[in-house]
């Protein structure tokens, strides 16, 4: 079995071919993009390192993304349920409105650093690309999104604020016009463009380098959590549960980082079910997807007999990604983090009982599953038990396909 | 047919004082026969060595033409088994070497061994793997040796010579040289006189292995390198396929005569 090692950051857990657990993730790249990302490693490397650096990113973190973002009890949902006390992280609340800002403000300060002046990225939801652009205009730099044309199609109010930052949309016809295909395109791109131009991988995926940055970013999560939660409850409480949603994975790595030394803390990530009886989901750790490399890593991947990349499907464009970060499959390998998922219907439903119950928290489709699994959970515990929902998103962006699911008239 | 054929192919065009002329078309587009019928033709019209795409629709590396390419094939239902019966055929008929290249998720889901195994059945020469880079692919590329095959590396305008150096000594006697840092198939960016320079650099640290150079390479720049080892052309075959099936043309003769015109190209 995997073992993790304690003190020792997740993200600094991988070999010197940059595989955690000596088979997740790695630099499956072509040859093209091999100088590059060395150049990156040895920048991410120093900035780490580096007193300026690190009080830029927490200036930015701080007045520009707003952190510390709310920690709360949700009382009316607690009582609603009975048993567990739920609390839930508003990282929503979080300029822009999704954790995505933290991983894009940090690449823009990268790419500033690097001495170039364009960005690409990918996105799925669209918040990735909103942050993204966003960051972009702040730092003048010039900023190219990818994006599936299905997504584009379902995420207009995200596109909408793309396009209003100055970005330049690239919309994504190939496969299946998502995500997979929106970060393939783009790491073309990249290869392309790698001498002038910087890359941003939404997620804790693809290449070591940017699964690390991305974690290293999100991870402000944690850090500001643990100061909440000891001032909430003058200690780490001895049973805690931190419920996040998993697509590619990043809000997941930053929500956790903090924890993974304290065994009492239990992790649980919730992937994406898709329609109830469907078998396109988006759940490769729940199903036991087999190992396979897509972007750059190894990962467990839906993918055929023929290792092609199978379609998924789900309400959520955050979390409709046939692959899973690496850091997750090596959390799930080592028996540190519990995966499961969560249908369409139960993150709809979950929605509207946050939502009705809370008012202040109005979860975007995404952490709708991790409610689902607290929602699910917390009857059967007792009080004692603090369970603590990441709500790493709000629903203003799914706004349309919510009304429509629920046939609100306008 | 194996490694030592292939590296024959580089030595006979030398002795002709000539560079080899590779083709790339995706096996299986647009369905398997036709595509078999393009190789045959392909031979007919003078190539070299023969590239075939094993296509993976999560690709990195491809441009449009070839990602079109692929998607026909992928959406026609061709799997790897598939792409291995076509060779197969066109080996059972033909002396001339065929490359797969192809991307490591393919090979990882089919299992090494087995696709090796089936390399050979299948007489493959050689293998090139987009994104398999230096050093991750020793392992997979000594069994290659082992079986006979040719792992060939990549290097590209940004390998710098350190690396270069250690990719050449680990590599076995063929070796490809990306063009420029692009995906396939765009205009060349770089002039022909620096790949060559690089081809040559290349050359001078390890004279005794062959290089292909590929990557954005069409009629009009082909002659550029008719004092290299060889050179590739796909993304315009790719190109002439979808264009030939748009006008309900046979791609088979299409792309043979292309080929006809590339080769003359190469050593007027």
């Amino acid at each position: 079995m995997i073992q993790l090692q304690k003190g020792v950051p997740l993200i600094d857990q991988h070999d010197e071919n940059g595989y955690w657990g000596g088979k997740f993730g790695g630099n499956q790249i072509a040859e093209s993009l091999n100088h590059p990302i060395e150049e990156l490693e040895n920048e991410f490397k120093k900035l780490r390192q580096d007193d300026t650096f690190i009080k830029e990113r927490d200036y930015y973190f701080k007045n520009f993304i707003g952190a510390p973002t709310p920690f709360i009890k949700l009382e009316n949902l607690t009582k609603h349920l009975g048993g567990a006390q739920i609390y839930c992280k508003l990282v929503s609340k979080a300029t822009g409105g999704a954790h995505k800002a933290y991983n894009a403000v940090v690449h823009s300060l990268i790419c500033r650093r690097l001495g170039k002046t364009y960005i690409g990225g990918d996105t799925g939801a669209g918040y990735a690309g909103k942050m993204l652009s966003m960051a972009a205009a702040k730092f003048n730099l010039k900023c190219k999104i990818f994006m599936g044309a299905k997504d584009i199609e379902r995420q207009s109010i995200n596109v909408f604020s793309m396009r209003s930052y100055g970005a330049d949309i690239v919309p994504v016809n190939s496969g299946s016009q998502t995500l997979v295909d929106a970060v393939s395109e783009c790491m073309r791109w990249w290869t392309s463009e790698n001498e002038d131009a910087h890359m941003c991988v939404g997620s804790t995926v693809g290449p070591t380098i940017f699964v690390k940055i991305c974690a290293w970013s999100t991870a402000q999560i944690s850090r500001e959590m643990k100061k909440q939660v000891i001032d909430e409850f003058g200690e780490v409480p001895r049973d805690m549960k931190l419920i996040n949603c998993v697509g590619g994975g990043s809000s997941a790595a930053g929500f956790w980082n903090e924890w993974i030394d304290y065994d009492n803390v239990e992790l649980i990530g919730v992937e994406a079910g898709g329609p109830e009886g469907s078998k396109k989901h988006a759940a490769p750790l729940t199903n036991d997807s087999p190992l396979g490399v897509l972007h750059g890593a190894t990962q467990y991947v839906i993918q055929d007999n023929d290792g092609e990349i199978e379609e998924t499907e789900s309400i959520s464009a955050g979390l409709d990604y046939p692959g899973v970060s690496p850091l997750h499959c090596f959390l799930k390998e080592a028996g540190r983090a519990r995966y499961t998922s969560a249908t369409d219907e139960e993150a709809i439903e979950a929605f509207q009982l946050v939502s009705k119950n809370e008012g202040f928290v109005s979860p975007s489709l995404e952490p709708s599953h991790a409610f689902a699994e607290a929602i699910k959970i917390a009857p059967t515990l007792s009080k004692d038990t603090i369970i603590v929902v990441d709500s790493c998103g709000d629903s203003a962006k799914d706004s349309k396909i919510i009304a429509e699911r629920l046939g609100y008239k306008t | 047919m194996s490694s030592e054929t292939l590296y024959k192919s580089f030595v006979n065009a030398e002795k002709e004082n000539r560079a080899a002329l590779l083709t790339y078309t995706v096996g299986g587009d647009p369905n398997k026969s036709i595509s078999l019928e393009i190789f045959r033709e392909i031979a007919k019209s003078g190539v070299d060595i023969i590239e075939c795409g094993l296509g993976h629709g999560a690709n990195i590396g491809d441009g449009g033409a070839i990602q079109d390419s692929t998607y026909r094939a992928l959406s026609g239902g061709i799997k790897t088994d598939d792409v291995f019966d076509i060779i197969k055929d066109f080996k059972d008929e033909s002396e001339i070497d065929v490359i797969i290249m192809t991307y490591q998720n393919k090979i990882m889901s089919y299992g090494e061994e087995k696709f090796l195994e089936k390399c050979r059945e299948s007489q493959v020469s050689g293998i090139i793997c987009v994104d398999w880079p230096w050093p991750l692919n020793l392992k997979f590329s000594d069994k290659c040796k082992k079986n006979s095959i040719t792992f060939i590396q990549l290097l590209c305008p940004t390998t710098n010579e350190e690396r270069l150096n250690k990719i050449l000594n680990d590599a076995h006697d063929v070796v490809y040289y990306i063009s420029m840092l692009s995906t396939t198939g765009q205009k060349l960016k770089v002039s022909s006189n620096e790949i060559i320079e690089r081809f040559q650099l290349i050359k001078k640290l390890s004279p005794e292995k062959k290089c292909i150079i590929g990557f954005g390479i069409t009629a009009d720049t082909i002659n550029d390198f008719k004092k290299t080892d060889a050179c590739v052309v796909g993304s315009a075959l790719c190109r002439e396929i979808s264009n030939s099936i748009d006008k309900e043309l046979n791609p088979a003769i299409n792309v043979g005569s292309m080929v006809r015109h590339l080769k003359d190209n190469l050593n007027s």
